[in-house]
């Protein structure tokens, strides 16, 4: 079965054909991160009005990279939620309307378990049952999955996203929007132990997150070195950006360790846009390998949003013989414990 | 000769339209908030109880705004889907001129005023047009725009116009009223099956595009989205 997917959720367009047999055949993205870095984030009525631009000619790219023609495509799936409802209506229109078109099947798929299963598009992919770390701008989530649908949410943020703390942080910074990869670049110029910035909740049995005191403390460390122009010098801005990077990566290693210990599993994958952290990705290979469990995770590209995570997703389902009807329904929240068993 | 399918979801209303040789058949219901749930399977059965398929029309044919932007999106999105899976071109249509369309072609009293149908763009403006009827089509007077109330009735006095009737929700707008149209109907929206009236015509003119060419027309373009303040950069 070759597939078609389309992501439309938040401010990327993306969009690639995954074939069952061949595997993802190709894969195109828009992102309007220079059209939101203007304004410090992402403004929904722009973002909807980009993917209605964006979207027909990226589906005609990526047909016409892989050579496949509209009688090779066997079905089409998009990202039905969670997102911005506006940004989600635009993929979700076009998708199923092209589908009914073609005469193929469609299917709705769940942005996050999309992320969840962007590591499966590696060369060597984890095997279920596996803990998946889910951070991203809009979710911190630390679920057990035994297999596609088949989950339990262990531990979510009570307050800002993973993401969301790095976006605001780097706000206070005088960084731009998205916050994680510019943090993480000064970070590197950051001198280690001047601060030490608080991990929030480790002390505290459970495996919810909460990083919305970091962000405060973040914010009165500037406003403590802050020079006349509101900000601290360039050198301490570093240094206070390399705190905040640990404070949050420690947290979440910390967090990771204690579900795969709770749960007994040996494998842990991290998606979603915050996974492309480079310190993330070694402090958790680090903390991990002490206990004998391994990490996996996708390619930076496939990390933050795109189509082709959604098109393995919905092959998937789609295999499993999931249909949509002809009315589309998208929704802006949608608990990922709440999807059908594979 | 030529088949059309048009679609309109701009406002509260959710309508499919066929067009084949001059007859006209279709759905129109009130939808609000429903619009991706309704709109595909009213094309469904309108192309059903014709007895066509997509690859038997000459063109899809949408309402192109002004409206509600969410609205207008899926109504695109829907019609680049279908336009561009069964390679057909698409025809915008004003969604003020269909409404002008419907209302004059109702009743053959109301033609012989201009029309000056209104929609809520609301932040207290009103998306409006003034249209004539002439040759079986309504035809725009002025060009359509997103204006206040208060510039609506300025604009309206300079046509010095004998009479008129109005139609469409942004008619709530008192300063409006004071503009005393012969009639005036605030139920009155735009209905694909009058689109696709003025969808013929302009497919007989050659007036098409490109699915992927295919864009909303929002009129309000300059919304004031609050630019970031940098310190350093």
């Amino acid at each position: 079965m070759r597939v078609l997917g389309i992501e439309t959720s938040c401010d990327e367009t993306g969009v690639a054909i995954y074939d069952g047999e061949r595997g993802l055949l190709a894969h195109a993205l828009y992102s309007q991160i220079d059209l939101h870095a203007e304004y410090g984030g992402v403004v929904p009525e722009l973002a909807s009005r980009d993917h209605v631009r964006k979207l027909l000619p990226l589906i005609e790219q990526v047909m016409a990279e892989c050579g496949s023609q509209k009688e090779d495509i066997d079905a089409i799936c998009y990202t039905a939620g969670p997102g911005l409802i506006g940004a989600l209506m635009v993929g979700a229109s076009l998708g199923r309307a092209l589908a009914y078109a073609w005469g193929v099947p469609a299917v709705g798929v769940h942005h996050m378990e999309g992320h969840l299963l962007a590591p499966m598009l590696e060369a060597s992919p984890p095997a279920f049952p596996f803990v998946a770390l889910l951070v991203s701008g809009g979710h911190t989530q630390l679920v057990a999955v035994k297999g596609i649908g088949q989950y339990e949410m262990l531990g979510e943020s009570l307050d800002d996203a993973a993401g969301e703390a790095f976006d605001k942080a780097a706000k206070m910074l005088d960084l731009d929007y998205p916050g994680g990869p510019h943090i993480a670049r000064l970070a590197e110029r950051g001198t280690p132990g001047r601060f030490t910035f608080p991990r929030p909740m480790v002390d505290r049995p459970g495996l919810d997150f909460s990083f919305s005191g970091l962000k405060t403390y973040t914010l009165n460390t500037v406003a403590e070195h802050a020079q006349v122009d509101g900000l601290p010098d360039e050198q301490t801005c570093a240094d206070i950006a390399h705190a905040f990077q640990e404070a949050v990566v420690g947290t979440l290693a910390i967090k990771c360790r204690r579900a795969l210990e709770q749960t007994g599993l040996k494998t842990l994958i991290i998606a979603g846009g915050v996974s492309a952290n480079t310190r993330l990705r070694t402090e958790l290979e680090a903390a991990l390998g002490k206990i004998g469990a391994r990490v996996y995770y996708a390619r930076p590209a496939f990390c933050t949003d795109n189509g082709a995570m959604i098109a393995y997703a919905g092959c998937q389902r789609l295999m499993a013989g999931q249909r949509e009807s002809l009315a589309v329904n998208v929704k802006a929240r949608w608990p990922l414990d709440s999807l059908p068993p594979l | 000769m030529s088949r059309i399918l048009a679609l309109d979801t701009s406002t509260d209303a959710c309508s499919v339209a066929l067009w084949c040789d001059g007859r006209v058949e279709g759905q129109f219901e009130l939808a609000a908030k429903s619009h991706t749930q309704r709109l595909l399977p009213m094309v469904d059965e309108v192309l059903s109880e014709a007895g066509l398929s997509l690859s038997q029309l000459d063109a899809i044919a949408y309402g192109r705004g002004p409206g509600s932007f969410t609205g207008l999106r899926i109504c695109l999105g829907v019609v680049q889907g279908l336009a561009f899976g069964a390679d057909l071109p698409v025809v915008p249509v004003s969604t003020l001129q269909g409404m002008a369309q419907g209302w004059l072609s109702a009743r053959p009293e109301r033609q012989q005023w201009p029309v000056l149908p209104a929609l809520d763009a609301r932040m207290s403006e009103v998306y409006w047009g003034l249209y004539q009827w002439h040759d079986g089509v309504a035809e725009a007077m002025v060009k359509e725009a997103v204006s206040a109330p208060e510039a609506v009735v300025d604009a309206v006095q300079g046509q010095s116009l004998d009479a008129f009737t109005g139609c469409g929700a942004g008619w709530h707008y008192p300063p409006l009223q004071s503009l005393k149209p012969l009639s005036c109907e605030q139920q009155w929206y735009p209905d694909a099956r009058a689109l696709v009236v003025l969808a013929a015509r302009a497919l007989a003119q050659g007036a098409v595009q490109a699915a992927d060419q295919a864009e909303p027309l929002y009129l309000r373009d300059t919304v004031s989205w609050k630019k970031r303040e940098r310190i350093r950069r």
